[in-house]
């Protein structure tokens, strides 16, 4: 059993639902939504990429979602097999691993984050090489493995254009799709100016000027790489068969140039058959990019004789997942293809942006998968901020390929955060004392005459802080109008009088 | 406790505190699309996609044709040499002039590198995503990498193998080898969400569409 400490924080027993490790910070930022955003919101060149970016990915969605006639029925189809997945796992997962091992491949396991960068590390340094090339994988960015492979002393290189950029500046993602959401074309020729050593000092912002950049800088690289890593977008469990989805061609070469693979997988990643392939590559490139299909898909299962890697590793990882698993509910979390739709339709994402959420898991759906994945450690986590950063509206579910009921979810969150309230705070105080002074008549009218001090604070006709228990929390994300010169019930009494 | 055995009894807990019951999917989509495997309706509707998405389509009625127009692609290309694998027909290259490197004995990723381009067969192509897949046990088609390594794929894909949906193309393929979908040539949507093409994989894309006009 899992057992409660009391402060939020379980214990872990044998064999029993576990939150995610997190190494190195990446699913639990540093500060609560709130303050993050704040900060966020202020930065209007942010919200002007965002803007621009988001609004053309959502016109693009559109288009081509509007033209598949049997689109509702894909997405009733691609919740259903990932329902049927989560009923399944575990045998599922046996399944993968009996169909990858009888193809070649090796099939490694993970409890956390910890054991599948160990695993990774160790795989790497048993070949030799103290260089890998790497696909873009939100597993691994999960896990923190470049972090942990250079700590080895190996050095990874990421070469998904918008990883690149990421990387170059020594920047953490903010988009599951284009982790470089964030920047514009002219801040991206200017890191590229700064961080690619043999850069052409003429390079213009044109977005393909900037592409052909990155192709000459990696080039030499893929071609002499002798380790891949990557994370996969559908694992099958009757064939073996991993799938890499992709834009660049990035992916097709780690996955193909180099004589070892190691690919790292959420347990989470895996569909029944070969056929269910046929829901997800119609529903993810047009939810993703807004293509009726992304350039390249890659498959393969186990290894070939003679074409790409000839050993192949294979990782499946907990970290978490087990946690959310048990959530009745709280499991269609892990349902997610990680297509980006809802972040960007999110009104709240438009304008914040991926950093606030301060896990690389952003956006509504982040919001709901980051917290279960960690568990909510007490009232000042900062994952228990992130279930409010959204106003509900329900753009996302509409988004979602997947229909994950994301609005639940955050209502369910929200629900868990208060559940951590295992002692009160400042707001708690608050409420308590607000409720005192409802309580009677006479306390009320104490009160109310005491508000009028409030006056003095509000010179603009607003209230932004006031002194007492608890009200610095109220007033973190507030503020109020400045309380009339007369209460009612004193202009009631006088109204009388006359 | 093994970390397998650990990660398995984590998951069936879970799994049976969440609920343990497989749902009935759902299968109400079509998995048969607009257009007949094959007809001239979907050969035209491939030939739109395709164009959409920047690759360059050249259309001929018969297998017979193939070769000029390869040859044709590969001349205004400026390619002198072509990698073939080792079941590509020969007819699909007799007008050839650029030199060819069989893929057989492997080349090596360098000496890839330094050829012009490649040309493939396709195991199907799918009209609705102007897409084609390449089967690396496919012996007109050929391993992975010389498909990728060249800057410059020309690809023939016959009517027969053009078929409407996505649905229909998966019941065709075999995923036992190594499978490439392809969707017009290497592009990035990283620059704000615009797509660019020509990245890492082939720049230039090619295909050669052969049946009914």
């Amino acid at each position: 059993m899992t057992t409660d400490l009391g402060n939020g924080r379980m214990t872990t027993d044998l064999g029993m639902p576990t939150v995610a490790s997190d190494p190195h910070h990446h699913l639990r930022g540093t500060e609560p939504f709130p303050v993050a955003a704040h900060r966020a919101l202020a930065d209007t060149q942010l919200r002007q990429n965002l803007g621009h970016a988001t609004r053309t990915i959502r016109a693009k969605r559109a288009g081509v979602v509007g033209e598949v006639d049997d689109w509702e029925e894909l997405r009733r189809a691609g919740e259903g097999v990932k329902a049927d997945v989560m009923a399944r796992l575990p045998e599922l997962l046996e399944q993968l691993e009996a169909s990858v091992t009888a193809r070649g491949g090796v099939v490694h396991w993970a409890r956390d984050a910890e054991e599948a960068n160990r695993i990774v590390v160790d795989l790497v340094r048993e070949t030799g090489s103290d260089e890998v090339v790497k696909v873009k994988s939100m597993a691994t960015q999960e896990t923190g493995l470049n972090e942990a492979l250079g700590a080895a002393g190996i050095a990874a290189l990421e070469t998904d254009l918008a990883e690149l950029i990421v990387q170059l500046s020594d920047d953490t993602p903010s988009h599951f799709l284009v982790p470089a959401i964030h920047r514009n074309r002219s801040e991206i020729r200017d890191i590229f100016l700064r961080e690619m050593p043999d850069v052409d000092p003429a390079l213009t912002d044109e977005p393909r000027r900037l592409a052909m950049a990155a192709r000459t800088h990696l080039r030499r690289k893929f071609l002499s790489a002798t380790v891949g890593i990557s994370g996969v977008n559908f694992a099958v469990a009757d064939t073996g068969t991993i799938s890499v989805v992709e834009s660049e061609g990035n992916g097709r070469m780690c996955l193909t140039l180099p004589d070892t693979l190691i690919t790292v997988m959420g347990v989470e990643k895996i569909v029944p058959t070969w056929s269910d392939l046929e829901v997800f590559l119609q529903l993810l490139p047009r939810s993703s990019t807004g293509e009726r299909m992304n350039p390249y898909t890659s498959t393969w299962s186990g290894v070939t004789p003679g074409d790409g890697p000839q050993a192949f590793h294979l990782v499946l990882m907990d970290n978490g997942r087990s946690n959310v698993l048990a959530s009745p509910d709280g499991r269609q979390a892990l349902h997610c293809i990680r297509c980006s739709a809802c972040l960007n339709v999110c009104p709240v994402y438009e304008r914040t942006g991926g950093h606030a959420y301060g896990s690389i898991y952003p956006g509504p759906i982040g919001a709901v998968l980051s917290p279960q994945l960690t568990g909510i450690d007490g009232p000042d986590d900062v994952n228990a901020s992130l279930p409010y950063a959204s106003s509900l509206c329900g753009a996302c579910f509409d988004a979602c390929p997947v229909r994950i009921d994301i609005p639940h979810l955050l209502v369910q969150q929200r629900a868990a955060a208060v559940e951590a309230h295992g002692r009160p705070t400042a707001q708690d105080v608050a409420m308590r004392a607000a409720a005192t002074a409802m309580a009677s008549p006479r306390r009320f009218s104490l009160a109310e005459r005491a508000l009028r001090l409030g006056r003095l604070l509000g010179r603009s006709g607003r209230i932004r802080s006031v002194p007492g228990p608890g009200a610095s929390a109220w007033f973190g994300a507030r503020d109020m109008p400045a309380p009339p010169t007369e209460t009612f019930r004193e202009w009631w009494a006088r109204r009388d009088r006359t | 406790m093994t970390a397998r055995d650990e990660v398995l009894a984590r998951l069936r807990a879970a799994r049976d505190a969440g609920g343990a019951t497989p749902p009935d999917v759902p299968r109400g989509y079509r998995r048969t699309g607009a257009f007949a495997p094959g007809s001239a309706e979907v050969v035209a509707r491939l030939d739109e996609t395709l164009t959409d998405y920047r690759a360059t389509v050249h259309r001929v009625a018969d297998e017979d044709d193939v070769s000029e127009a390869v040859a044709r692609v590969l001349e205004e290309a400026g390619a002198t040499t072509f990698v073939a694998p080792p079941g590509l027909p020969a007819r699909w290259v007799a007008a050839v002039t650029a030199r060819v490197r069989p893929d057989e004995p492997p080349l090596s990723v360098a000496e890839l590198d330094r050829v012009d381009a490649v040309v493939t067969g396709a195991a199907v192509a799918i009209a609705d995503t102007g897409t084609f897949v390449l089967d690396a046990l496919a012996p007109d088609q050929g391993r992975r990498a010389i498909s990728l390594v060249p800057d410059h794929h020309v690809c023939v894909v016959r009517a027969d193998a053009v078929v409407s949906s996505v649905p229909e193309a998966l019941a065709r393929l075999d995923p036992d080898g190594p499978l490439t979908f392809v969707s017009g040539p290497s592009a990035t949507s990283d620059i704000e969400l615009d797509r660019v093409e020509g990245v890492h994989g082939p720049r230039r894309l090619d295909v050669v569409l052969v049946g009914p006009m």
